[in-house]
């Protein structure tokens, strides 16, 4: 019999060796079509919008950090000129008020940041200042954390953590930007 | 002479390439877990700026994108060069992002709303009017949750 029965014939292996090549087909599809995920960023939560013009509410003087950046991108913090790379020591200072000065905050919970820039203001510049204010509740958050719970703040559960918020809570405020500078 | 054929006898066979699919199948199902795919194309510029306190975004279908970048060179001619808003694939007006709001959050069950979150992916050049803006019309749409998307800074 030089024929090969139906049965043998089916017993016999399928080819894999192009199985690689459909491989390599899709690798490459994926490879040109996607991105790399990198999408992080700083999340805030807006307020809500109110066509009123917001109340006037009187501030105690000592609890308000006011931030304005202007359209060259310079800062005045509290009505003096300041530079971006102490921003965020002196915000921590002003939150926690360690030594008890009559000028900074009276508790970290009455701590108000007021931000306020130009139309002109770049967003680097914007974003960066956010950042350093963020910086600074992170940090002071952590140290609470460590001091009262003996871990980092990101490592607490829910309760802890809503507890540290409490004590620290972020209050930021933004004012409608001035418009001085901005591009044609 | 038996000295060339032992030789002979001891050249390797052909490389076994048997398990090559499921090596590429390994590095293809990396590339698919660690990749989205490509949304929309971008019309604006879009360098993000640098940033330290970033937190990164979950759930992709709650996330939408608002790009404000100035055009690409090959997009002038129709956009100008100054600072504009992208949504979707296409450049929009202001008026146009409660619309963009709405459509993103019929498309999500209603219990997932308020996650949704509007990642803004802005050019560092772009001013803060055009951002301001934005961010007012956000609020008018009652869409509070935004994301300033940025890069890790690297020092």
């Amino acid at each position: 019999m030089a024929r090969k029965s139906a049965r043998e014939r089916m017993t016999n292996e399928i080819n894999a060796g192009a199985m690689a090549d459909i491989a390599f087909l899709l690798l490459i599809f994926f490879l040109v079509t996607t991105t790399i995920v990198e999408d992080r960023g700083i999340l805030v939560r807006l307020p809500p919008w109110s066509d009123d013009p917001p109340e006037i509410e009187q501030l105690n003087e000592r609890n308000v950090f006011s931030i304005l950046v202007n359209a060259q991108d310079q800062l005045l913090v509290r009505g003096e000129p300041a530079n971006i790379d102490d921003l965020r020591e002196r915000a921590k200072e002003f939150i926690l008020n360690p030594e008890r000065r009559s000028d900074l905050s009276e508790s970290p919970d009455k701590a108000i940041i007021s931000l306020k820039n130009d139309r002109g203001t770049s967003y680097e510049m914007y974003l960066e200042v956010y950042n350093e204010i963020m910086g600074a509740y992170n940090e002071l958050r952590d140290e609470a954390a460590r001091a009262s719970f003996g871990s980092s703040y990101e490592d607490l559960d829910i309760n802890q953590r809503s507890e540290i918020r409490t004590q620290i809570p972020m209050i930021l405020s933004e004012a409608e930007p001035t418009d001085f500078g901005e591009e044609g | 002479m038996s000295r060339f054929r032992k030789k002979r006898g001891k050249a390797s066979p052909a490389i076994q390439t048997a398990s090559l699919p499921d090596i590429i199948f390994m590095l293809l199902f990396f590339f698919m877990v660690v990749t989205v795919l490509r949304d929309a194309e971008l019309i604006v510029e879009v360098r993000t700026p640098e940033a330290t306190e970033l937190s990164s975004l979950e759930r992709k279908s709650l996330v939408n994108y608002i790009y404000i970048g100035r055009p690409f060179e090959r997009h002038q001619h129709l956009y100008g060069t100054s600072p504009r808003i992208q949504m979707g694939d296409a450049i929009r007006g202001l008026e146009h992002i409660p619309l963009f709001i709405g459509e993103h959050r019929l498309r999500v069950p209603e219990n997932q709303i308020p996650a949704i979150t509007t990642s803004l992916r802005v050019d560092k050049t772009v001013t803060m009017g055009i951002v301001s803006d934005v961010k007012t019309e956000l609020r008018k749409a009652e869409q509070y949750k935004v994301n300033y998307s940025a890069r890790p800074r690297i020092d």
